[in-house]
């Protein structure tokens, strides 16, 4: 067979837009993907990342912009001329079909020879792990199982741009672990290039080579995980990544490198994210980044409230005087209503100016 | 209820008497299958009973007399191929009109107003519908001048009291029928199949046959049995719109003869036995091919 059908350099996504009577699930995506690269589209549900994948794959039709493969205009093809492989955020597997002729469906499709084909979908079957259900009906599968179907009819023909559309959500953690892992080797193995929706940033984090953060359609933030992990742009974004604790104060001292907040009884110091201005800021820390401490100047004071193990360390949370509910860690176990000063250090604490209604 | 006392009781032993019948299917709502099902016994096990006992009391001769009457006479036994001629022919133009048409208008917009203005012939009956073909399709109906005033014929064609009057007027009776059912099995397949065989590389002929095909034909055979089932016990447009002495001498005319002009029940009875028999023996086969097809959920996964 014709070696990877078509490569190509980069697949560029000029201000995609799609809307829905009127309300934009998506607007304005511009992206480029190069070849070999793994995006993940990360955001919270609803935000348009299934949207943004069925635009890609010519299943729905934009409202506004174009893609580009190289120099071909591709928007307007039909998705079997695109060729790009997808994994449906409900598997859409065929009913009627076993799992290897569901996981053989696209080979057929192409005419790949019965000598060739047959091994291709063994090594996938072997890969999601189903040796021993490719007789069975999806609808005798579990959902996991289902799910890995889909993932193996995707990429058995090995298209130059797999689409995935939260393609582990149904799986449990040591087999989400596995597959974590399958994909990115598969990716990597012929430089072929993935789109990857997610709403968990773990997975985001650690398959993708950049993130694309959505939110209402909109693009929030593109970047590398370490940059989107240590440098969020926006509020948003370091909620997704973890910034559990997000709390408002009164800029006092409002430097570029380094910004002063209060509150009742509280003083920061921490790392403004573009500019503040004077007035409200909020404030936001990860629960790792906060750490009980001595008492005195930039400690913030409160009450335990609760206490979790959770492996190496407690996750607990503190009530602060004015009803602050504050999420932070421990090395020791901690008892409920003792007195805490958490800290953290100035670096690790993010300044954005205050968004309305955010 | 007696599960109170079961429980409270042998339950250690012995699953009480609810969780048996449970167990085998039965619950309180299944019990309500119970009146219809005296009712079918009443209104439709009885009267077949009835008629069948009385096709082999004939008027003169053996137990088999009326049969034996029926399978030598081709006036009569020519009625079976009579009726198939008419009903075959008209379900399966039904169904290959209803197919590409329920493909359209999936995603259509106004589909309700369409379906209930397709449901309007079904709820008019054969008769009325019949009186106005009689009109329309006549050498003096609308049908005919427009086609003379547009220079497409010379003459009137006959199109009532021969073949073509009845089988106008079946394949129009049946449409609807057969639309609405074919268009709820189109709807009821996830759109999400054909998307998935779209991005495998399958082009919309391959769709059609991979996955719309396998998964509509178990829908479409019990649509072809109801149509088929209908359009063979046609009688009144047989009758307005036919030439019942002759080509269009259905076998339901033969039985009514039988009943209304000759007075020999036996023989009307017997009759009707045929034709339902004939019924059974198509309506068999084609759900026993439908058995060779997948027939469960249309959905995809459970995700
Ligand atoms: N066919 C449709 N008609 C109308 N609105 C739609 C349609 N499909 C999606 N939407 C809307 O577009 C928005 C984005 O939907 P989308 O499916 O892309 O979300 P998502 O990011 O994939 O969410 P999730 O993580 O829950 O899958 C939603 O607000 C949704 O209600
Ligand atoms: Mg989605």
């Amino acid at each position: 067979m014709a070696k990877a059908d078509h490569t190509f350099g980069e697949i560029r996504l000029d201000r995609v837009s799609r809307g829905f009577d009127g309300v934009m699930a998506l607007q304005d995506l511009t992206l480029t993907i190069r070849r070999g690269e793994f995006i993940a589209l990360l955001g919270p549900s609803g935000c348009g990342k299934s949207t943004a994948l069925n635009c890609l794959a010519g299943l729905l039709p934009l409202t506004g912009g174009s893609i580009w493969l190289d120099d071909r205009r591709i928007d307007e093809l039909p998705p079997e001329r695109r060729g790009f492989g997808m994994v449906f955020q409900n598997y859409a597997l065929f009913p009627h079909m076993t799992v290897r002729r569901n996981i053989g469906f696209g080979l057929a499709m192409r005419g790949v020879p019965r000598h060739e084909a047959d091994p291709r979908i063994d090594d996938a079957v072997r890969m999601v792990q189903l040796e021993a259900h490719v007789g069975k009906l999806p609808g005798q599968l579990s959902g996991g199982q289902q799910q890995r179907v889909a993932i193996a009819r995707a990429i058995v023909v090995q298209p130059p741009l797999v689409l995935m559309d939260e393609p582990l959500s149904n799986l449990d953690a040591r087999l989400r672990l596995d597959m974590r892992h399958e994909i990115r080797r598969i990716h990597n193995e012929l430089g072929r290039s993935t789109v990857y929706v997610t709403h968990d940033q773990d997975e985001a984090l650690s398959l993708a080579d950049r993130i694309v953060v959505l939110r209402d359609g909109r693009v929030r933030q593109i970047g590398t995980p370490e940059e989107l992990y240590a440098r969020p742009a926006v509020l948003d974004v370091a909620r997704f990544m973890g910034y559990r604790n997000v709390f408002e104060g009164r800029v006092e001292d409002g430097g570029a490198e380094r910004a002063i907040v209060v509150r009742d009884g509280i003083r920061l110091a921490g790392t403004p994210r573009g500019a503040l201005g004077s007035g409200r800021a909020s404030v936001a820390i990860r629960p790792e980044e906060l750490i009980p401490g001595e008492d005195g100047p930039g400690a913030i004071p409160g009450v335990v409230e609760s206490v979790e193990f959770v492996g190496r360390e407690y996750a607990a949370t503190a009530l602060t005087a004015d009803g602050l509910l504050l999420h932070f860690r421990s090395h020791q176990r901690l008892s409920l209503d003792e007195p805490v000063h958490l800290r953290a250090s100035p670096e690790r604490v993010l300044l954005f100016a205050a968004e309305e209604g955010a | 209820m007696t599960s109170q006392t079961a429980l409270s009781g042998s339950a250690a032993d012995r699953p009480n008497l609810r969780r048996r019948l449970a167990a085998a299917g039965w619950d309180r709502i299944t019990l309500l299958v119970l009146p219809a099902a005296a009712f079918v016994v009443l209104l439709f096990i009885y009267p077949f009973a009835y008629g069948l006992v009385l096709s082999f009391q004939p008027a003169a001769g053996g137990l088999f007399a009326n049969y034996a009457k029926f399978f030598s006479d081709p006036y009569l036994y020519d009625t079976i191929g009579t009726t198939m001629w008419l009903g075959l022919p008209a379900t399966l133009i039904n169904m290959a009109l209803a197919l590409p048409i329920a493909f359209q208008v999936r995603h259509f917009r106004w589909q309700r107003i369409l379906t209930t203005i397709l449901v309007i012939p079904i709820t008019l009956g054969t008769v009325l519908v019949a009186e106005g073909l009689l009109t329309y399709l006549g050498p003096q109906g609308w049908l005919n001048r427009t086609l003379i005033e547009l220079g497409v014929i010379g003459s009137p064609v006959r199109l009532i009291h021969n073949y073509w009057g009845v089988f106008l007027s079946l394949v129009i009776t049946g449409f609807p029928f057969v639309f609405l059912l074919t268009l709820s099995y189109v709807t009821g397949i996830d759109p999400a199949l054909p998307q998935a065989a779209a991005t495998l590389g399958a082009g919309p002929a391959s769709r059609f046959r991979h996955i719309f095909l396998p998964l509509l034909v178990p829908g479409l055979a019990v649509a072809f049995c109801l149509a088929f089932v209908q359009a063979f016990s046609v009688f009144p447009s047989a009758v307005l719109l036919g030439a019942p002495a002759g080509p269009t001498r259905v076998i339901s005319i033969a039985a009514y003869q039988a009943a209304f002009e000759q007075y020999d029940h036996s023989m009307a009875s017997a009759i009707a036995m045929i034709m339902g028999a004939v019924q059974l023996v198509v309506v068999v086969a084609v759900l026993g091919a439908r058995t060779l097809f997948y027939r469960g959920p249309m959905g995809s996964g459970k995700g």
